[in-house]
């Protein structure tokens, strides 16, 4: 009984320091790092226009506290964007890092904020390694992992029972994750795998390839730029009426459906998000998202929504002391906030554990070209490196 | 591997290779006639696009908005050549490197101010379908509106250089200046002249490419690295070197990234084919460079004797 006394005396006191040494702060900084310029820029800007909505709904707070976001451009240039990481954590002292599109600006850049101990939430890259071996505790991915998608992909061409498919994706990092993931999921024969430059612009040579190959299905991953480019000319050729193409989400959302127009309608994705799901949160969203910017709202807008109520919520649960990297860490984990894609939950890589499924694009009832959901393909699906991680 | 994918690919070749050639034929004039490095001759591939793109929206034809952008950038050419680029002449070439490189940087930014990162130019609608042209072979209509600009350029440029007084003295200046100059040829009209059509050729594939790939900053470059090494296996001054350099190079390009992994898989596991497949490919342009070099330093048809 005494010695039960003294304990409870003993962590009132460790308490009480603990508080003392961890002060809330007054203000949070958040660096936010995209890819605002060139072909792929419509990507980022619809992360950081999502993020400042949130924000800005909240009344430009943070987690109840007033929030200053420091955006910045990487020009697409992993180089770019590990300076402006170098900046943001030693410079601007910055409590958190979010913001990139890409992999391999990603590899490049959050190792500076890891060092540091500052955590990095990521509103969409969410590498392989980065989920097996290389998991890291001040990583959190408020997207989805980096194969998620194509395996998504990969099921419903199963499912439709495609036969012979031809895989096209860009020579990187994420590039190889999302055929891997296709693949792992996909029981048919694969006609080709290519792989291309990225940033590459004229596909007219691959174009070539898939028509003499007469697959019964395509499959690319080719985000911005690189897609818009890629269906346009897929069309101009004329491939469209011959060949079924299956995209990963973001290969037909509205970055995407804005420049190429009617040439959309009626083609497969795979997300976790779309804009017609029927939650509070994301009525919410979508509504505010299109009355601020006019737009229909992509899944990088939705992510970057997400990745701002993640932060907000970590930042509100540890009541501003965010100092503490491991109680904000903890209360990220527990990621109690409304999610615009429904209840998900996070994996012990930090990476979430959701549904996924099958949308298409159609007109809404104001005639808009829309990603409409259609079916469920996986229920709580997490990814397939997480026993590869270490960490608890 | 059926005759009409290799006749495909060819034609693929063929456009990429055309519009390569408009760009290399002003650098190899600029290169050959005043033994210039104009780095910055991306930068007026980049200012034809952007001016085309601001044109077309004002015109709202394609047409008129291209041709408006051609002389535009061969005015803004011929203005970078009276204000900056003559003091560069007597200079070595790591200055003029240094100088031009600086000017690619400054109108880089300067585009940025004036258009922002990227801006539109779509493709006329009357040609974003496909066209047969064989049974079995569709083509996209607009890749042949591409190839048959660049035939036509090409013949121009021949009869131009070829056929006319003014051609006779880019040929004279191009293989031998100093004497040129000592037979009395106006070397300064000269000069500021061809480096305006040089800057015309620009706007000319800036604004063709322009609804195929995309109006941004920094396009330049990339292509720029292409033209080059077109020069270098041409023959620098040489305007058939530029035209069989430049075809040659978007052939061994289209082709290798079409052939080469179907190649190497006949060889190698799938895996390791379709890892080095792509990488290969993109070295191809450059091993030939290599070889020409080795074989003929000269380049394939040199301008001097």
């Amino acid at each position: 009984m005494r010695s039960k006394v003294l304990g409870t005396l003993v962590a009132a006191a460790l308490a009480a320091v603990s508080t003392l040494s961890a002060e809330a702060a007054d203000r949070i900084k958040i660096g936010f790092i995209s890819t605002l310029s060139g072909p792929s820029a419509a990507l980022g800007v619809d992360i950081r226009d999502g993020f400042q909505l949130a924000v800005k709904m909240a009344g430009g707070k943070v987690g109840g506290l007033p929030a200053e976001v420091l955006v910045g451009d990487d020009q697409f240039k992993p180089e770019v964007g590990r300076q402006l990481a170098e900046k943001n954590v030693r410079l601007d002292k910055v409590n958190f890092l979010t913001g990139m599109v890409f992999s391999n600006i990603m590899l490049a850049s959050v190792p500076v904020a890891f060092e540091s101990k500052v955590i990095y939430v990521s509103p969409n890259a969410a590498p392989s390694p980065f989920a097996g071996k290389q998991c890291n505790p001040y990583l959190f991915v408020a997207s989805w992992p980096n194969d998620a998608y194509h395996e998504a992909a990969g099921q419903h061409a199963t499912n439709r029972g495609y036969k012979n498919a031809y895989l096209i994706a860009p020579n990187y990092q994420a590039g190889k994750d999302s055929l891997t993931g296709f693949k792992r999921f996909y029981k048919g024969n694969v006609a080709a795998e290519v792989y291309t430059q990225l940033g590459q612009l004229d596909y007219s040579a691959e174009l070539a390839q898939v028509r003499a190959a007469k697959p019964d299905a395509l499959y690319i991953f080719l985000p911005g730029g690189m897609g818009i480019n890629f269906i346009k000319q897929f069309v101009a050729a004329g491939l469209s009426k011959d060949v079924p193409l299956i995209v990963p989400g973001f290969g037909s959302d509205q970055d995407i459906i804005r420049p190429v127009g009617d040439a959309m309608l009626g083609l497969f994705d795979t997300a976790h998000w779309a804009p017609d799901f029927d939650n509070a949160a994301n009525r919410k969203f979508v509504a505010a998202f299109e009355k601020e910017y006019k737009r229909i709202p992509s899944v990088f807008a939705a992510q970057g929504y997400d990745a701002a109520l993640l932060i907000d919520a970590a930042v509100r649960d540890v009541k501003g002391k965010v100092e503490d990297v491991e109680a904000v860490r903890k209360a990220m984990k527990a990621a109690r906030f409304e999610s615009v894609r429904g209840a998900f939950k996070f994996n012990r890589n930090q990476m979430p554990i959701q549904n996924y499924y099958l949308r298409v694009v159609a007109r809404d009832n104001q005639g808009r070209l829309v990603n409409k959901t259609i079916g469920t393909i996986f229920k709580d699906h997490g990814d397939a490196y997480v026993q590869e991680c270490e960490m608890k | 591997m059926s005759w009409i994918l290799i006749l495909e690919q060819s034609l693929n070749g063929l456009q990429f290779g055309l519009m390569l050639f408009l760009l290399a034929a002003g650098l190899t004039l600029v290169f050959g006639i005043m033994d210039m490095i104009n780095l910055a001759h991306g930068s007026l591939y980049m200012l034809g696009a952007f001016l085309a793109s601001t044109f077309v929206q004002l015109t709202g034809s394609f047409l008129a908005g291209v041709l408006l952008a051609i002389p535009a950038t061969a005015v803004l050419g011929m203005l970078l050549e009276v204000s900056i680029l003559r003091t560069l002449y007597t200079r070595d070439h790591l200055s003029q490197v240094l100088a031009t490189f600086a000017l690619i940087l400054i109108i880089n930014e300067l585009v940025r101010l004036v258009w922002g990162s990227d801006a539109a130019l779509p493709m006329p609608a009357a040609l974003s379908g496909p066209v047969e042209l064989l049974p079995g072979l569709r083509y996209p209509a607009y890749r042949l509106v591409i190839i048959g600009v660049g035939l036509a350029v090409a013949l121009v440029l021949y009869l131009l250089v070829a056929k006319t007084r003014v051609g006779m003295l880019v040929r004279a200046g191009a293989s031998n200046r100093e004497m040129a100059l000592a037979m009395g040829v106006d070397i300064k009209l000269l000069f500021t002249l061809v480096f305006g059509a040089g800057a015309a050729l620009c706007a000319v594939a800036g604004s063709m490419l322009a609804p195929l790939l995309a109006v941004q900053v920094g396009m330049g470059e990339n292509i720029l690295i292409l033209a080059f090494v077109v020069i270098v296996i041409g023959g620098i001054g040489s305007i058939r070197g530029a035209l069989v350099g430049a075809v040659l190079v978007g052939v061994v390009d289209t082709i290798g990234r079409a052939f080469l992994p179907i190649l190497l898989g006949a060889f190698f596991q799938p895996r390791v084919a379709s890892a080095a497949g792509p990488a290969l490919a993109s070295v191809m342009i450059y091993l030939i460079m290599a070889v020409v070099l080795y074989f003929r330093p000269q380049g394939l048809f040199p301008a001097r004797g």
